[in-house]
């Protein structure tokens, strides 16, 4: 304890330096750590961060199950435990489920859709350059494209969701619109027709996200070691059969983790719903999402235990998911 | 074809010539469609953010004309106007504010967090591992309702030092995650010998362990300040109240695209979504490698 309050000092003082640093072989570190106390240092380093991670982190997760007991309402209302009420009420709301839907949806129709787009220029970035000797090399301005391509990854999906609000307007000034008149089509209400308002929304959350997923599978593929490229060259393999027979099954754990992420991805959505859509998950419900019912009937409707119990049922949700695709989609580890 | 390319390099440059001429054809039409895709993509990337960009420089109805013409003249009012009229700079100035301190937060607990917990065992250190690794993984629209309660019970709803801890709060996972994956790659050799000359373990942290750890912590930095930097849900949950003078840019934002049909200044609303772009492209452009980098091997891990 001392001698972490004065560093400079540690050590200096005769007798115990020349012990430790007599001592043979793999004695230092023990005796290193036994001289200066190790346990005031842990307790120092931890005790802030761990504090803050309970007390904002921890404690309102278990608080939240608590909450969606009780029929909280108001601010100053006091809660009363209610039991599982507020579940079966949830269960019988049509908005629930029309939300639960959406999820669905965008839980198949994202990452499908990023996973083969992504999965397709990878494969144009990284292996369509023509063979260099044996090994497979990158097409000419690759690493020009995956920046442009990347760029919408480090936008704010809020301020994403405010940018297309002009690009999807359903008269001829919108980008789209006025895109689509020049070839003689009719303005569409991409956001104001319910059948399309929602894949809208999924095709922004594609274009944001395909970025990413083309520099995760261009560094699954550049790990590929070269020589299995080389060996299947020589066999005679041409270039689909290295992307559908080496590639894609060498590729098998990153895909995996693409599409958790997505999944994950799927049951937020908030931010671009709410901004985006219009009247903030309409017209008529058609895009809401779970978290913009939570964050609507708290923070709006001031119900704290219906919402909280949204909170739950989207926590369940979110658990079997991810527990589901690892559970599904385990194989053999390929080591290379 | 192999031995030949081991024994003599001329032969090899010469062979791949010839092989190089009789794919020309072949290669140059698949190619040409990779390009072709490659920039379609490219455009549908590059032209929302370019267009808007264009219509900061509009007038009204230069914006409800054709989507697609350029702007009759360019002058900077609307930035002007989103800068100081809708608020847009008092808004920036908050954001950096607000990150700063929630990114310098996060990476000196996290590090020091990961540190304890990837190089020191003790009892317990497992448990609160997994304590930290398993809030990447919750949804934080479970814990929405009590926090809220808990940040107001604390004083301080509509703060920006209740942003600031909450945002370190919940970065501390996935910091805490990767760094502490970072420090055990480090060698032990290095922190042995400073502990041997007397190096106090807070000093071997601060002086040896960081240093090295360099590489590590700057991809974490840029992916922090980017996750804070376009945070939207925390802002407007947490600075709810009639506080518009401490709101952030993304939540600020927002919040002029839902007024602009009253007041009707849509080029103020398009530049104000330029300057809300710009900085984030600029660190992007200057980062990009770490960012691309720290950003994907924090998936893989």
């Amino acid at each position: 304890m001392r001698h972490d309050k004065h560093p400079l000092k540690a050590g200096t003082p005769g007798g115990r330096r020349p012990l430790a640093a007599g001592a043979p072989g793999g004695g230092h570190p023990l005796l290193a750590r036994v001289r200066n106390s190790k346990y005031p240092f842990i307790v120092g380093f931890l005790i802030v961060p761990v504090a803050l991670y309970a007390v904002f982190v921890i404690s309102p997760y278990i608080q939240a199950f608590q909450i969606a007991l009780t029929n909280w309402k108001g601010i100053s209302a006091t809660p009363q435990y209610i039991g599982l009420e507020n579940f079966t009420r949830l269960f019988e709301d049509e908005v629930f489920w029309a939300a639960v839907r959406h999820h669905g949806v965008l839980l198949l129709v994202v990452p499908l859709a990023t996973i083969a787009i992504a999965l397709f220029f990878s494969f144009l970035l990284n292996l369509s350059g023509g063979q260099k000797g044996a090994g497979m090399t990158g097409i000419w301005g690759s690493k020009f494209y995956r920046v442009i391509f990347f760029l919408p990854q480090v936008l704010a999906v809020a301020i994403v969701g405010v940018l297309f609000q002009a690009i999807y307007r359903p008269d001829e000034t919108g980008v789209i619109n006025s895109l689509l008149a020049r070839v003689g089509v009719e303005p569409i209400g991409w956001l104001i027709d319910p059948d399309l308002a929602l894949w809208a929304i999924m095709g922004v959350m594609v274009w944001q996200a395909v970025g990413f997923y083309v520099v995760l599978f261009s560094a699954g593929m550049s790990s590929i070691p070269k020589d299995v490229f080389e060996a299947a060259a020589l066999d005679g393999a041409g270039r689909l059969t290295l992307f559908f027979r080496i590639t894609l099954p060498l590729l098998w754990d990153t895909m995996q983790v693409a599409w958790v992420y997505l999944g994950i991805a799927a049951f937020d959505a908030f931010a671009l719903v709410q901004v985006l859509s219009v009247d903030r998950g309409g017209p008529d419900n058609a895009t809401t999402v779970l978290p913009l019912e939570i964050w609507r009937t708290a923070f709006n409707f001031s119900k704290f235990g219906y919402a909280s119990a949204m909170g739950v049922a989207l926590f369940f949700m979110t658990i079997t998911f991810a527990a589901l695709t690892l559970r599904v989609t385990r194989r053999e580890r390929i080591e290379f | 074809m192999a031995a030949g390319t081991v024994t003599k390099p001329s032969s090899r440059t010469a062979a791949s010539h010839a092989r190089a001429r009789r794919r020309r054809n072949p290669l140059g039409v698949f190619g040409a469609l990779s390009h072709i895709a490659l920039a379609i993509w490219a455009i549908l990337i590059i032209g929302p953010i370019l267009w808007t960009f264009l219509a900061s420089f509009k007038t009204n109805t230069e914006i409800f004309g054709d989507a697609l013409a350029l702007p009759a003249s360019y002058g900077w009012d609307a930035w002007g106007r989103a800068w100081e009229k809708a608020h847009i700079g008092q808004y920036m100035l908050n954001t950096v504010f607000v990150v700063a301190c929630s990114t310098a937060g996060t990476m000196l607990l996290g590090s020091m967090a990961a540190y304890v917990l990837a190089r020191y065992s003790f009892p317990g250190n497992r448990a609160i591992y997994f304590l930290f690794v398993s809030g990447m993984t919750f949804p934080v629209f479970l814990a929405l309702v009590p926090l809220f309660f808990v940040v107001k019970n604390l004083g301080l709803i509509d703060t920006h030092l209740g942003v600031i801890l909450v945002y370190i709060a919940y970065s501390l996972p996935f910091t805490v995650f990767f760094l502490s994956a970072f420090f055990k790659t480090l060698p032990t050799s290095v922190a042995e010998a400073a502990m041997m000359d007397g190096c106090s373990h807070t000093r071997t942290f601060f002086q040896i362990m960081m240093p090295m750890a360099k590489p590590g912590l700057i991809s974490i930095t840029i992916f922090n300040i980017l996750g804070q930097w376009n945070q939207y849900l925390l802002p407007i949950v947490l600075l709810s109240g009639n506080v518009e003078d401490k709101w952030l840019i993304t939540q600020g934002v927002a919040n002029i695209s839902t007024s602009a049909g009253y007041e009707a200044d849509w080029p103020g609303l398009f530049a104000a979504l330029s300057m809300a772009i710009i900085p984030v492209m600029i660190i992007y452009i200057v980062f990009q490698r770490q960012i691309q980098s720290g950003l994907t091997t924090g998936a893989v891990k």
